[in-house]
């Protein structure tokens, strides 16, 4: 009996083994097809990276004689006398100018920026529709209409050849769009615990600071996050307001080594755009994490 | 002293006036419930009297003080929430000391109470967790610490428990009341405000129940009263499981009344609980558990159409329709004999002492009289 069950079993048995190793051979062949396709598509994506890596270690007339990424004779040549610039300035000190404007925007900014959103997310005072209004509309204007105006006024208060028409505005909550990623993302955040915290004998600022600027932390590293990057790429506005070189960021110093030299050194250009990366290449995978979090949630929520 | 005074309490939000006036003193070290379907307002009252929700009209006093424009931080009340509230970010401890951090208290003093509150709740092996490590139970206790931290002149509860399951909140229940009277006996101020939708948490708490209905109070009496001589139709249609039966009636003499062509009598007795000789037409309010199985075509009860029996173990429930009009009964099994089956006529005799008559035009009691 126990054998006759068996021998009727075991054909369908051996059948389900062979669909499932059919299944699972599709699956790995799907997993392979995939990651070939995406590594092909992000190489693509990061060639120029990649290259602009590899030639910052070529020699001048290597960059153009050879095409490929990889340099055939190795030199820190580029680094070398790139660090050390055309200018009485070693790049350093473009660096660190750099940080003067880079450190009061982004503290400036996620400060300003929290007052601002935290106002319109949590109170009520007269005016506020159109003032939000006027804020989403900012959103919407393109720089470029501002530059003149602006310049006008910063030349009017003497701040031309400083940092100060850099950051300032920006500490003030000038950048819109980030008041209106905070303002998204507060929305989203249940008032009980501020109330709890009104209750337990919080000031408003008390609660804004205790309670709110916690809960709004991986918003607000976003925010950070985007200014600082934003900050460090920034050309146009140094270009605009800073003249002695001393005062030079990276962004300007970089077109300053294709400016003054007669035959363009590119390598020294590339070694220190390679060098320009860095900062900000380090900061986002230090903080990927709280990134994608600000980013998603102050979307998805909001 | 912690005495609670609310004259003439309004709020409008734009034209629509939510809170009409209201009136209600609660006494030092009183438990009292505010309770009310959804939208009465309740939950407004008492954000108002915690001071997070601004005061249209009328006062607030705490203590005998007026506090409408103090903030919520300076009224000596605490406040526990429906969904807890915890700080997401800060550990137990830090939840628990955050108020007396606030006011810069000696970290020995913290330490102290800390400790104290949290053995008094038996949380002390929570202590280092965050928030999100915690229970449904474990936050609301936690919650329940923070607000007794404070040694607050009032405590507020919105509807804390509702976001527990049944038997949890049956637990926290006696949990509430027990710390209630603990504080009392230390002689600590505990006066207590408790928001509720829930009739049972309402009976089984409350010194004293306030019942609301769109922002106005109805009734403020004590269970036993509140169940068995309720004010109004409302009242008595809300407290009370299964429902108090209502029907449409007139007033046919000293000791009877008419209901769906049929006369309950009501015995000489009751008469000298009205106040009054009813003009109209009445409402005749009967609870379930005031009725009783009558011995057939016995003259002075409800003669009805058995539509549908419950068995709940200890009593049944028989649903009986009387003309149009469908009422419930529940007898003790004991006295249910199985003889009636549905589509059976059967005879349910009233208990006079639990009949009710009410204006129909008011819903006023008007049996209340004695």
């Amino acid at each position: 009996m126990t054998d006759h069950i068996l021998s009727q079993n075991s054909p369908a048995a051996h059948d389900i083994d062979i669909a499932r190793s059919r299944e699972t051979r599709r699956h790995r062949l799907n997993a392979v097809l995939r990651y070939a396709l995406l590594t092909a598509v992000g190489l693509l994506m990061l060639y120029p990276l990649i290259w602009l890596i590899g030639a910052s270690f070529k020699t001048n007339s290597e960059i153009f004689s050879n095409p490929g990424f990889w340099p055939e004779n190795p030199t820190l040549d580029g680094y070398i006398k790139g660090w050390k610039t055309s200018t009485p300035y070693s790049f350093g000190t473009f660096f660190l100018n750099t940080l003067w404007i880079v450190i009061p925007k982004v503290i400036g900014t996620a400060i300003s920026c929290t007052a601002v959103a935290y106002g319109f997310a949590r109170f009520d005072f007269p005016g506020k529709k159109i003032l939000f209004a006027a804020l989403i509309a900012t959103l919407l204007l393109p720089n470029v209409v501002t530059r003149i105006p602006q310049y006008l006024i910063f030349r009017d208060l003497g701040w031309l050849d400083s940092y100060l028409p850099l950051w300032v505005p920006s500490a003030l909550a000038g950048d819109a769009f980030f008041v209106f990623m905070l303002v998204q993302f507060l929305r989203a955040i249940p008032r009980d615990m501020e109330e709890a915290a009104r209750v337990d004998g919080a000031t408003t600022w008390q609660t804004l600071i205790f309670i709110v600027v916690p809960l709004l932390m991986p918003a607000l590293i976003s925010v950070c996050l985007f200014q600082f990057m934003w900050t460090m790429n920034d050309f146009l506005g140094p270009l605009i307001y800073i003249s002695s070189v001393d005062k030079y960021p990276i962004s300007l110093a970089l077109k300053l080594s294709i400016d003054t030299t007669e035959a363009f050194e590119w390598n020294r250009v590339l070694a220190m755009s390679v060098l320009s990366l860095a900062p900000a290449l380090a900061v986002f995978f230090l903080a990927q994490k709280y990134f994608i979090d600000g980013i998603s949630s102050g979307g998805i929520k909001g | 002293m912690a005495r609670l005074q609310l004259r003439n309490l309004e709020k409008d939000y734009g034209s629509f006036r939510a809170v009409h006036g209201i009136n209600l003193d609660v006494e030092d070290g009183e438990f009292m419930v505010l309770v009310g379907p959804s939208g009465c307002a309740k939950s407004t009252t008492l954000r108002m009297i915690a001071g997070l929700e601004r005061v249209t009209g009328g006062e607030i006093r705490i203590g005998g003080e007026l506090v409408n424009d103090k903030t919520p931080g300076d009224r000596g009340i605490s406040m526990v929430f429906q969904n807890y509230a915890l700080y997401p970010h800060m550990k137990v401890r830090k939840n628990l000391s955050f108020s007396m951090r606030l006011k810069r208290r000696p970290s020995a003093e913290i330490e102290q109470a800390t400790n104290h509150v949290s053995s008094l709740l038996e949380i002390d092996p929570l202590l280092d967790r965050l928030p999100k490590q915690l229970s449904g139970g474990q936050a609301q206790r936690v919650a329940v610490g923070r607000a007794l931290i404070k040694k607050p002149q009032v405590f507020l509860f919105d509807e804390p428990l509702s976001n527990l399951d049944a038997k949890l909140r049956a637990s926290m229940r006696v949990r509430i009341t027990d710390l209630h009277k603990r504080l009392k006996a230390e002689n600590q101020q505990a006066t207590v405000i408790y928001v509720t939708h829930d009739q049972t948490e309402a009976m089984t708490m409350g010194d004293r129940i306030c019942v609301m209905k769109d922002g106005r109070i109805m009734q403020v009496a004590d269970p036993v009263t509140l169940y068995s001589r309720p004010a109004n139709t409302f009242v008595a249609g809300f407290i009370g499981s299964p429902e108090m039966n209502f029907l449409d009636g007139t007033f046919e003499g000293p000791e009877s009344v008419g209901a769906a062509d049929q006369t309950i009598s009501l015995g000489a007795d009751f008469t000298r609980r009205l106040s009054g000789e009813p003009s109209g037409g009445v409402t005749i309010g009967i609870r379930p558990q005031h009725l009783r199985i009558a011995a057939a075509e016995t003259p002075g009860t409800l003669k009805g159409k058995l539509n549908r029996i419950e068995f709940m173990g200890h009593e049944v429930y028989l649903y009986v329709d009387i003309g149009p009009k469908r009422i419930i009964a529940v007898v003790p099994s004991a006295s249910y004999d199985r003889g009636a089956l549905r589509d059976d006529w059967v005879w349910l005799s009233p208990d006079p002492k639990g009949v009710h008559l009410f204006d129909r035009q008011s819903g006023e009691n008007i049996s209340l009289a004695l």
